[in-house]
């Protein structure tokens, strides 16, 4: 039972958050701070430690150069499609990378993958989720933008294997809103997520229809969000900066990040008032002062929102559909809550938009409810079933550079379609196959999923063999293929080179390399363990003073069990694993004789004539001895 | 994926050993390893062309709910794998019978007609290579397209030089609409042709048989013949 809990996991640019089904409701387990938000910042503090979180907050500003956020923009990506971002994020990559190979960014003196760096953050949802369960967690659905290509999905579910989770599926952020959207309202008809977060942009149609959410199309941008909105304030002040107070600070990491703190709050300020102030203290003691309306920002900020319309005009026509069509536009992610953004939304689909939910956690909730479903659904989702699209086209690259479509975006998943290769030479052994995602004509303009190359196949003449090549979309959103030399029905050999990805060998050495980090892992396992242990014992021995072998002790023994009970709660609440198993062990000593007394009041009740059922055996007699190791998978 | 009849399909449950459905065991519900079978068969529809778009999207979403592979997360790998296979084969299935001009050329392949390839992939490929793209011009159409493809070139032209013909674009833009409906009264002509090869399937003889398969295959080329025009004017027009 405990094994099989399934967390929800929203992983965002900005923040991350982690759900599970409480019953009948999706709800967020917060972490130790009491926050909902985990903050996706990561930093290494001075002792070589990770930090994540809010915690990790104060040293975007402090060490810059040991900190990163945003580094959901990098999942998936090689480094000649990153050149946009470095202009605008401090990311710091390895001195050392090679062409073609997975970045790798600094942190202090070390350097980690993007899936290595949502790791951390992954494993600290992971640890807020087992210190609220009081127990292991090991298995998550994790949430990703609609439009993210194969190798993003990849980086994400690679980034959960190297946090020591099971990842049972990959969401669509739009989707799951959907699922606890539609959780709550139990509706038919046709609704639209318009989902714009810190760093992505997604815009979904989807048709609820008797508890099947079926997606019509979906459509965005993976480089959009708030993060733009951000930047484009850093540079304005920065470019005041140089005119007003002769001074050039952008190459000043702490400043930078002083700045980007000030421009986030005051753009969160003019959501809900009409202007606000920047003060800015500068290094030298210089400040940058300087007042913005709304209207001067909403002016500003309109070309990057603007970009949100094609997205949702595509998917509108992908979907057939006309904007007075759809019932409902769900409002989802941090940035709708710009009044502009949601004046657009609502010219766009001549609606007010829905905007109950609460735009930063409804993904995670919806998370959850698919993790619910998966782990065999419970009367409130009994009915549900998720269909999703994928949100690209998949090609091979046949003669003169040109991209065959073999599998159209908006397909429903699980989707396939199935190749037939030949040989050009007599003799030839091998075939390569060269794999695209997008919609674009030409190859080189789509974006390259994977080489495989078909290997030994049978001798035969030119032309003569026949190889059926699978290619298949999971419910996740990645790509399988699978090959088969028909005549002589052997299976081909495939290998595989991703394009942008870690091969598995690197996420295996990952995960060990991540038992560095995991052996404090090891230790908060073991100390929920004890802790489960310790209650287990105390709610026997709670037991064992209702019953009438209680009244058979002497005061002093009574007085010592009080005192060992005590000291049990008091090492109970602390992190140390060993203290708490001494008093375990301590009080099961101590309340020996209670159980043996327990065991013969129940012997002789029996006796008296009454069946071992009225005696109320239950867990009394057995209890405190022995006690049950908690069992985890 | 050619020619299982629905009889074949069928055979003892791996699980509980009772008949079989092609994708789950109809006496304990569980999904089966995928057999090949054609897309109607899949759906349990004879190989009409008439097909009813309800009765189509309720089958869809009653198989739905018993392949998926959300409904197999705790199952083992065996069962996962064979849920993903036989959803896979279920989305493809509807993708191709929902729409109307994919539900035929889908059935014409089965039947053995090799459809021309007039995909805009397709055109650019033979470019590519340098080999002869297989499209006929259609007879009726011969002389419209003569015409049009010489106002569409001088359109190029002018537009090269920076000219704007008004006329020209007008001209252009009513023989679009006049393609369009053109375009539009294939559809309702094809339906035709789907009623009299529904009558045939279970009664007619070869012969009458391959008679509306030919005049299918003649009017699918000459509907993609047209769009391909439009699209040419448009990009004409849009340049």
């Amino acid at each position: 039972m405990t094994s099989d809990r399934i967390v929800g996991i929203d992983l965002g640019t900005t923040n991350s958050l982690v759900a599970f089904m409480q019953g009948e409701i999706p709800v967020v387990i917060p972490g130790e701070d009491g926050s909902n938000l985990v903050p996706s910042v990561v930093a290494l503090d001075e002792r070589d430690q990770i930090i994540v979180g809010n915690a990790a907050r104060k040293y975007l500003i402090e060490t810059p150069e040991r900190s990163v956020y945003s580094i959901k923009r990098l999942m998936g990506r090689g480094v000649e499609d990153i050149q946009e971002e470095l202009k605008f994020f401090p990311f710091r990559l390895a001195e050392d990378l090679e062409p073609g190979e997975v970045l790798r960014i600094k942190l202090g003196r070390q350097t980690f993958t993007p899936p290595e760096v949502s790791a951390f953050i992954l494993r600290q949802l992971k640890r807020n989720a087992e210190r609220f369960f009081n127990a292991p967690v090991t298995k998550a659905v994790i949430t990703v933008p609609a439009y993210f290509n194969d190798a993003q999905r990849q980086a994400t579910k690679d980034a959960g294997r190297i946090a020591g989770l099971e990842v049972l599926r990959l969401v669509n952020e739009p989707t799951a809103a959907s699922l606890a959207y539609g959780l709550d309202k139990q509706q038919n008809g046709i609704i639209a997520v318009y989902d714009l977060g810190g760093g992505t942009f997604d815009i979904s149609i989807l048709r609820l229809h008797d508890g099947i959410f079926e997606v019509i199309a979906t459509n965005g941008d993976t480089h959009l969000g708030g993060d733009d909105i951000d930047n484009l304030l850093i540079t304005i002040a920065l470019d005041d900066i140089r005119g007003d107070l002769g001074l050039d600070v952008s190459r000043n990491g702490e400043a930078v990040a002083t700045i980007r703190k000030a421009v986030i709050e005051a753009k969160i300020a003019l959501s809900s008032q009409p202007s606000t102030k920047l003060d800015i203290e500068l290094p030298g003691g210089k400040r940058y002062l300087r007042e913005t309306t709304r209207e001067q920002f909403e002016l500003l900020i309109q070309p990057i929102i603007d970009r949100t319309v094609a997205p949702c005009k595509q998917a509108l026509r992908d979907a057939r559909l006309k904007p007075e069509q759809i019932g409902e536009v769900v409002l989802v992610g941090g940035s709708t809550r710009i009044p502009k953004v949601r004046a657009l939304v609502e010219e766009m689909f001549q609606r007010k938009p829905h905007t109950d939910l609460n735009p930063d956690e409804v993904v995670a909730l919806g998370a959850a409810v698919q993790a619910n479903i998966l782990g065999g659904g419970s009367e409130a989702t009994e009915n549900m079933l998720l269909l999703d699209v994928t949100p690209l086209s998949l090609g091979i690259e046949v003669a003169g550079g040109v991209t065959d479509k073999i599998i159209l975006r908006n397909s429903t998943i699980p989707a396939s379609a199935t190749q037939y290769y030949t040989t050009q030479i007599d003799g030839q052994a091998n075939v390569a196959i060269h794999v695209l995602q997008g919609e674009r004509e030409l190859a080189k303009d789509c974006r390259s999923l994977a080489r495989f190359d078909l290997k030994g196949i049978p001798p035969m003449t030119a032309g003569m063999p026949r190889i059926e090549v699978k290619f298949l979309i999971d419910a996740n959103g990645i790509l399988h293929v699978s090959a088969r030399e028909q005549r002589s029905g052997k299976e081909a050999e495939i290998e595989v080179q991703p394009s942008y990805g870690l091969t598995d060998e690197q996420v295996e050495s990952m995960i060990l390399d991540s038992f560095d980090y995991a052996e404090e892992d090891f230790r908060r396992r073991q100390v929920i363990e004890a802790r489960r242990e310790a209650e287990t014992i105390m709610a026997a021995l709670e037991k064992g003073k209702k019953s009438p072998a209680w009244g058979q002790l002497a005061s002093d023994e009574k007085k010592q069990i009080a005192k060992l009970e005590k000291a049990l709660i008091q090492v109970k609440s602390e992190d140390d694993y060993a203290a708490i198993r001494k008093a375990i062990d301590a009080l099961n000593q101590g309340t020996m004789r209670l159980a043996e007394l327990m065991m013969d009041s129940a012997v002789s009740t029996a006796l008296k004539g009454k069946t071992m059922d009225e005696a109320d055996m239950g867990e009394g007699p057995e209890a405190p001895h022995p006690v049950a190791k908690a069992e985890f998978k | 994926m050619p020619g299982v009849t629905p009889g074949e399909a069928t055979s003892t449950c791996w699980s509980c050993g009772d008949m079989r459905a092609a994708h789950f065991c109809s006496a304990c519900g569980k999904v089966q390893p995928p057999v090949p079978v054609d897309y109607f068969t899949f759906f349990g529809f004879p190989r009409k062309l008439n097909v009813d778009a309800s009765v189509l999207e309720r089958e869809f979403y009653d198989l739905s709910r018993k392949l998926h592979p959300d409904l197999y997360a705790r199952a083992d790998s065996r069962e996962q794998e064979w849920s993903l296979e036989q959803s896979s084969l279920l989305n493809d299935a509807y993708r191709t019978l929902r729409d109307p001009i994919k539900r035929t050329e889908y059935l014409l392949r089965l039947e053995g007609v090799e459809l021309e390839e007039q995909s805009k992939t397709a055109t650019e490929k033979a470019r590519a290579t340098g080999d002869v793209k297989k499209q006929v011009v259609p007879p009726d159409l011969l002389e419209e397209v003569f015409e049009l493809n010489m106002q569409l070139e001088e359109l190029r032209m002018q537009k090269k030089m920076g000219e704007d013909d008004p006329a020209l674009i007008e001209e252009l833009g009513k023989e679009r609409l006049k393609l369009e409906e053109r375009y539009e009264a294939l559809f309702d002509e094809l339906k035709g042709y789907w009623n009299e090869w529904d009558g045939l399937v279970d009664s007619g003889t070869e012969d009458a048989r391959r008679q509306i398969r030919d005049k299918m295959l003649d009017l699918l080329n000459r509907r993609n013949y047209i769009r391909n025009l439009v699209r040419d004017v448009n990009e004409a027009l849009d340049s």
